[in-house]
């Protein structure tokens, strides 16, 4: 038999989770959170869902460890996202992954306290200990609101902690409610309209005796949740039983027969108590003055001057991603090659020290040079979050998106997207409604990206011939590659929000929270978090993909042992599928050379210029390499005419513009969507896309004799 | 009394809530966040290219579309 260990037993005398932080977006809980635990966090996932899980530990006044919860921010537990979803559902005990927590502490923004309020008298209805902890209370008395705590913890009947959570302010207190053995419960509830009251009644008595019994300190709070839901297809996804959703509607409908919107009368009687509860305890100047956040805004949101505004501010961020950048992807171009050179130089010859040189360290080197790209995106985007101006950019971007059917939030992962598709597809959480963001996930891979550019430059290069064209046409014919991207991406969302993702017209309430100054420390937590996410999850499939590649690139081996690499190459699996395919991109202009370019892009579309550089036993691997270039224009097709004529250069880019050649890509897609079904269905329809638009512009060129 | 709709409403009008005339779901979201009938505010701007608009209601501010806007009746104070 085993003996329990000390863990074990006080996991007996306190079966129930740790403390959970709940609170509205914007007002301060991350930085509660990451005041609390400090450096003792961990990030993971809600199974089942791609929503965030983030916990960690901090110590009571004993020494007592507590584990702290962070919840996605949310405005009420009627819920409109999976972010929200997953808070509703840890706090109504539902999910079987996480167990319902000991005690709640809800963040509130003090300068906005009644609306912040709406979530705690929700959780008061809760049977659970509730600490509310009144965050930024310095900024509301620079206002002028004066909140008199002791009142405001007498009437709302929960401990009320004043706290500054950027300064460190309020957290003794905290950890001091919460490290009691007894935590109290709330003593009052928002009181409901009689007739609401009744039903609300009826329907505990039915939750607590239903087959799968709802816990008892719950069930007031859930059937107040059943009682407002009149969607019948969310309520029967919200209720416990189909039993419980129809006795729910009845319930409604005795209610709406009386006259009374179940759901109207149960929001606007919390409001009611809240007003009361602040009525004396919350004191404001009669005569609210411009604050600073308003005479802000009146530039960033100006007609002109917001514009121009949005212009600087992107215009900086992609000035950083783009030259900044720079420095620290040559120090890891660098290392990857010393590394690889060392390799070289420790190994003997043969198929290990190539497997290792030219599969492992070349694939993975690929990639990891894109991390300072995704850590200065992300700095910017943290930085723009926390400071408020995020928003205000999808307020000036929503009647843009609106023309293709999207929100005003899809602007900032699109155009993250032209950095790198992998920060923007992870941008796009903020976005609330599942299937605009899936939208914008499908549609932000067609940006180009910095991937795009070698690629582009390689091919204009030779297309115009040196010297005789200004460089103010190449740059012409690069930015057209980009507005290309940009017109694809915006049909492709009209099409899908036609097509595959109808019937919703997502409601755009977007809150334009007060400008704030950003904490360093939680913006480069969450950079830290973006970039293991990156490195473990993307790192891991490039590595496999590179190896498999690396094969299909080296057997089987050319018989003549001094073969030099073109040769290995097209005798090899990848040249032999590059002669199978020959026949498939005839049509667009392409020969079997090019199939092998098009085949080793299937992982990173920049490797088609290495590997254009091997097909044609060039030395210089470089897109701006004048040798490759000139290697390129002098190609010829048995018929002497050049195989990269322009024609064949606009396929070329227009077919790199749109397919998904990116295995990065496709790995955080499927982490994002938590399955393969979205990111196959991405390869698929940007390849098939690609195809046909390189074909069409192949073809129509041809009729015309541009070839 | 008169009741326009809050998207006819110019940059700088205060007004009160009247009714919320949106399919349930919506309207829930935004009583929930005070749009509730009865509460004043003030429309502060309208987006540089005239929608959405900007709404100062309670200690928020909240950006709606004029889609939206259409359906939500208002008095003019």
């Amino acid at each position: 038999m085993r003996l329990p260990t000390v863990e074990s037993l006080a996991e007996i005398a306190n079966p129930v989770g740790g403390v959970a932080l709940a609170g509205n977006p914007n007002s301060g809980k991350s930085t509660l959170f990451n005041a609390l635990t400090g450096l003792r966090q961990k990030v993971a996932n809600y199974p089942g869902v791609t929503v965030e899980k983030k916990t960690g530990r901090f110590y009571g006044i004993h020494g007592r460890a507590m584990d702290l919860l962070d919840l996605p921010g949310t405005y009420s537990l009627q819920t409109r996202s999976p972010d929200e979803e997953v808070s509703r559902d840890v706090l109504l005990g539902r999910r079987a992954d996480t167990p319902p927590p000991r005690a709640i502490v809800c963040v509130a923004d003090a300068t906005n306290l009644e609306r912040n309020l709406y979530l705690v008298a929700q959780l008061a209805e809760l049977d659970v200990p509730l600490v509310l902890a009144l965050n930024m209370v310095d900024l509301a008395e620079k206002q002028g609101i004066r909140i008199d705590v002791n009142l405001l913890e007498k009437n709302l009947g929960i401990p009320v902690v004043p706290a500054v959570a950027s300064a460190g302010v309020g957290l003794q207190e905290i950890k001091q409610l919460l490290s009691g053995e007894k935590l109290l419960l709330p003593k009052f509830r928002a009181p409901m309209p009689e007739a609401v009251a009744a039903e609300a009644e009826e329907l505990v008595e039915r939750l607590l005796l239903s087959p799968l019994p709802v816990p008892l300190g719950r069930a007031y709070s859930e059937a107040l949740l059943l009682l407002s839901l009149d969607n019948e297809a969310e309520l029967l996804d919200v209720a416990p039983s189909a039993v419980l959703a129809a006795a729910a509607e009845a319930a409604q409908g005795r209610l709406k027969a009386t006259g009374i919107d179940p759901a109207s009368a149960i929001i606007e009687a919390r409001y009611a108590w809240i007003h009361q509860a602040c009525a004396e305890a919350v004191r404001k100047p009669t005569e609210q003055p411009a604050t600073f956040s308003d005479t802000i805004d009146n530039v960033l949101t100006h007609k002109v001057w917001g514009w121009l505004a949005l212009a600087v501010v992107f215009g900086l961020m992609f000035f950083c991603i783009f030259t900044v950048a720079n420095y620290p992807m040559n120090w890891i171009n660098a290392a990857v090659s010393w590394l690889a050179g060392t390799a070289r130089a420790l190994m003997p010859p043969g198929d290990l020290r190539s497997l290792i040189t030219d599969g492992v360290i070349a694939g993975v080197g690929g990639v990891v040079v894109f991390l300072p790209q995704i850590l200065i995106l992300f700095f910017f985007l943290g930085l723009l979050e926390d400071t408020g101006y995020m928003a205000r950019a999808a307020f000036i971007m929503d009647r843009v998106m609106s023309r293709v059917g999207l929100h005003g939030k899809s602007f900032i992962p699109l155009l993250s997207s032209f950095a790198c598709a992998i920060p923007g597809i992870m941008a796009t959480r903020t976005i609330e409604n599942k299937k605009d963001r899936l939208v914008t996930i499908l549609i932000a891979p067609l940006m180009s990206c910095s991937a795009r550019l070698p690629v582009y430059s390689l091919l204009i290069g030779a297309m115009i011939p040196d010297d005789k064209v200004p460089s103010l046409a190449k740059a012409g014919i690069m930015l057209a590659m980009y507005f290309f991207g940009i017109a694809a991406a915006f049909m492709m969302a009209s099409l899908f929000k036609s097509t595959l993702f109808r019937n919703e017209t997502p409601l755009l309430l977007l809150e334009l929270p007060p400008y704030r100054m950003p904490q360093l420390r939680t913006i480069a937590m969450r950079m830290w978090e973006r970039a293991t996410i990156f490195l473990k999850r993307a790192g891991t499939v490039i590595l496999a993909i590179s190896i498999l590649l690396w094969a299909l690139a080296t057997y089987p081996k050319p018989t003549d042992p001094n073969a030099g690499k073109a040769e290995a190459l097209s005798h090899s699996m990848a040249g032999q599928i590059g002669h199978v395919m020959e026949p498939v991109i005839r049509p667009l202009g392409y020969d079997w050379k090019i199939g092998i370019g098009l085949l080793s892009s299937f992982a990173a579309r920049e490797a088609f210029v290495g590997t254009m550089a091997v097909v044609y036993n060039v030395g210089e691997d470089d897109a701006n390499s004048v040798s490759l270039r000139h290697a390129l224009q002098s190609q010829q097709r048995p018929d002497g005419s050049p195989v990269f004529s322009p024609l064949v250069c606009v396929s070329l880019m227009v077919y790199y513009a749109l397919a998904m050649q990116c295995m990065s890509t496709v790995a955080v897609v499927r982490r994002e969507t938590n399955g393969w079904k979205w990111p196959l269905f991405l390869v698929a329809y940007m390849t098939g896309l690609a195809y046909l638009a390189a074909l069409f512009i192949y073809q129509i060129g041809h009729l015309f004799h541009l070839g | 009394m008169k009741t326009p709709a809050l998207a006819s409403l110019k940059a700088g009008q205060k007004g009160r809530i009247a009714s919320i005339g949106l399919e349930s779901r919506n309207r829930r979201r935004l009583l929930e966040m005070g749009l509730i009938a009865g509460r004043e505010f003030t429309l502060v701007r309208f987006a540089p290219l005239g929608d959405p608009m900007e709404l100062k209601i309670g200690g928020s501010h909240l950006s709606l579309r004029k889609d939206e806007a259409r359906h939500i009746l208002v008095e003019v104070l």
